[in-house]
């Protein structure tokens, strides 16, 4: 990780967002945050509602431009990585379109770049494979679980094979079972890809389990409180979730969360996570 | 089938609705009072008569006798023309408005000064009596000249059809088009898509059901355009220029303006079964959601 060889996959430096600023509802939603992410890294954003992550999430996604700072991806402005479908993003709603068939939401960003029918549908073809759906390709989303559809999400995001995906808490709309097996599928389907992931989410062991490095986040203004290592190793199993070491990253992870390091937001930073 | 089913579900409660209100024509004939019921000199009740309630079975019966004494047409053949005839022009009135309100909609879903601009008068236009439009509408189409294209009357009534049926459109397109989800939207964003990417891939198909009755009240409306022009303009040949000639033999022959009447409602119920099927064909793969 810490590598310097290779250009980082996401670097934010000192990015400031302010929303309606200079007006009776400005909102300080992110206060001087550097991030930078190694290709192949798994990051994880935690804090509770209101403390900028999916604004962070959303200023990688150059869907929203910083106040201040500057963002870069794969190397590129964010808004060059944008156009260049340098990322692919996931959110908590699959948000397929109910008028296309699973292949066809598969398809919608090649399509939107041009590519032409058959190689979609070869790719289409493939990316069903990857997340294990090949049978349902000619059906219609809302004839899916929750977690087929967030399957489908997934697959479209990463159609047109982007190194980068972004997530915006892709399972808190699943039931903890499902929860458990999506975030399994997740991490084979990122190592068969080597896929560079940042994942927004509101649950601590979620984070542990699927990250390489967990960043705390406290509300108002949105901060990064600090950067957790979780030293599992890259291969995670089930039993992961059983191992110590599980168990020690959850606690410093909620340790940080409750802000050791900074009392006065304590009783903030609690509300809005779910600690299971 | 699912989609036939739907089709003959909607066909049979229909027709049963048409029985009750036979029922009910029938039910108030036979029990009302002849000459009307009068409340302090004013009439609240209509007269039960033969000749302002005629028997459904008596207009029904007109259809299949001559027009006039000594005709060789029925009266079927002549209504049965009328509204052919009116059909075309509405089905053009209404393309037209179609056209102008989706253009429009588009147009106010791009640019928000535009909606702003624009809006307020659409709602203005609709409020202009069309009583006082079809002269003018007349008028001004006998004056235009390009090329060789001559301005036929029909289209007059057609134009004042598609006055009627642009509103709806626009104002249902309008709001179909702007309330695709946000995280779709954003979606549509991440994937740098253009504006007009967006507009066919996402704010249309998103828009369908909320076009389907915007597109009804327009194709109804697109018939009384039709129907109130060729009356107020004297244009022969449709079902509304039968309309106001039966309803002058109206006591003489009580039910003949009938069987125009019918002409034109059957008139409207085939523009808006034409939308209705477009709905269904459309909608035949999502979610089944309530349908107006």
């Amino acid at each position: 990780m810490s590598a310097v060889a290779n250009t980082s996959a996401v670097e934010v430096i000192g990015a400031s967002k302010i929303f309606n600023e200079g007006t009776a509802n400005q909102v300080d939603a992110l206060l001087d945050v550097n991030l930078t992410i190694a290709p192949g890294e798994f990051v994880s954003l935690i804090g509770p509602s209101g403390c900028g992550k999916s604004t962070l999430l959303r200023l990688i996604a150059n869907l929203l431009e910083p106040t201040q700072g500057e963002i870069s991806v794969n190397g590129k402005t964010s808004a060059q990585a944008r156009l260049d479908q340098d990322y692919g993003m996931a959110f908590q709603q699959a948000g397929l379109f109910d008028w296309r068939t699973v292949s066809k939401n598969i398809e919608l960003p090649l399509e939107l770049k041009g590519w032409d029918k058959k190689k979609r549908a070869v790719r289409a073809a493939e990316m069903l494979e990857l997340v294990k759906l090949q049978d349902f390709g000619n059906m219609f989303p809302w004839q899916l679980s929750g977690g087929m559809q967030q399957r489908v999400a997934i697959a479209r995001a990463l159609a047109a094979h982007p190194p980068l995906l972004l997530m915006d808490e892709p399972f808190g709309a699943l039931d903890e079972m499902t929860r458990e097996y999506m975030q399994g599928e997740l991490l084979r389907i990122c190592e068969e890809t080597s896929t560079t992931v940042v994942f927004v989410t509101h649950s601590i062991p979620e984070a542990v389990y699927l990250s390489n490095r967990v960043v705390v986040m406290s509300p108002r203004p949105g901060r990064i409180l600090e950067i957790i290592p979780v030293n599992l190793g890259s291969k995670r199993s089930e039993l992961t979730r059983a191992a110590d070491g599980f168990f020690r990253s959850i606690t410093s992870v909620r340790e940080a969360l409750r802000g050791t390091h900074a009392d006065h937001v304590a009783s903030t930073a609690i509300r809005g996570v779910e600690d299971r | 089938m699912k989609f036939v089913r739907r089709i003959a579900y909607r066909t049979s409660m229909f027709l049963l609705t048409l029985v009750l209100l036979v029922g009910i024509w029938e039910l108030y004939k036979a029990t009302g009072p002849q000459d009307g019921g009068i409340i302090f000199g004013a009439r609240v009740l209509p007269r039960a008569n033969d000749t302002a309630m005629p028997h459904v079975s008596t207009m029904f019966s007109r259809y299949g006798r001559p027009e006039v004494r000594g005709s060789d047409k029925e009266i079927w053949q002549v209504v049965l023309s009328g509204a052919w005839f009116s059909l075309r022009l509405s089905l053009v009135g209404f393309f037209l408005g179609t056209t102008i309100g989706v253009g429009l909609a588009v147009l106010m879903a791009r640019f928000n000064t535009v909606r702003r601009g624009l809006l307020p008068y659409l709602v203005m236009s609709q409020t202009v009596p069309l009583i006082a439009l079809a002269p003018l509408v007349v008028s001004w189409g006998g004056k235009l000249e390009i090329g060789s294209f001559v301005w036929p009357r029909w289209l007059s009534a057609s134009i004042l059809g598609t006055f009627l049926a642009f509103f709806p459109v626009a104002v249902g397109t309008l709001r179909g088009l702007t309330s695709s989800p946000a995280a779709a939207v954003e979606l549509m964003s991440s994937y740098a898509a253009s504006w007009r990417q967006t507009l066919f891939k996402l704010r249309f198909p998103a828009a369908v059901p909320f076009m389907v009755p915007a597109l009804k009240l327009g194709a109804s409306g697109a018939v009384v355009g039709v129907v109130v022009a060729e009356i107020s303009t004297g244009l022969k040949g449709g079902i509304g220029r039968l309309i106001i000639e039966y309803a002058r033999e109206a006591t003489g022959d009580p039910a003949k303006v009938f069987t125009a009447v019918f002409g034109a409602a059957a008139l409207g119920l085939t523009m808006s079964g034409l939308v209705v099927f477009f709905d269904l064909f459309l909608m035949r793969n999502r979610p089944r959601e309530t349908s107006t």
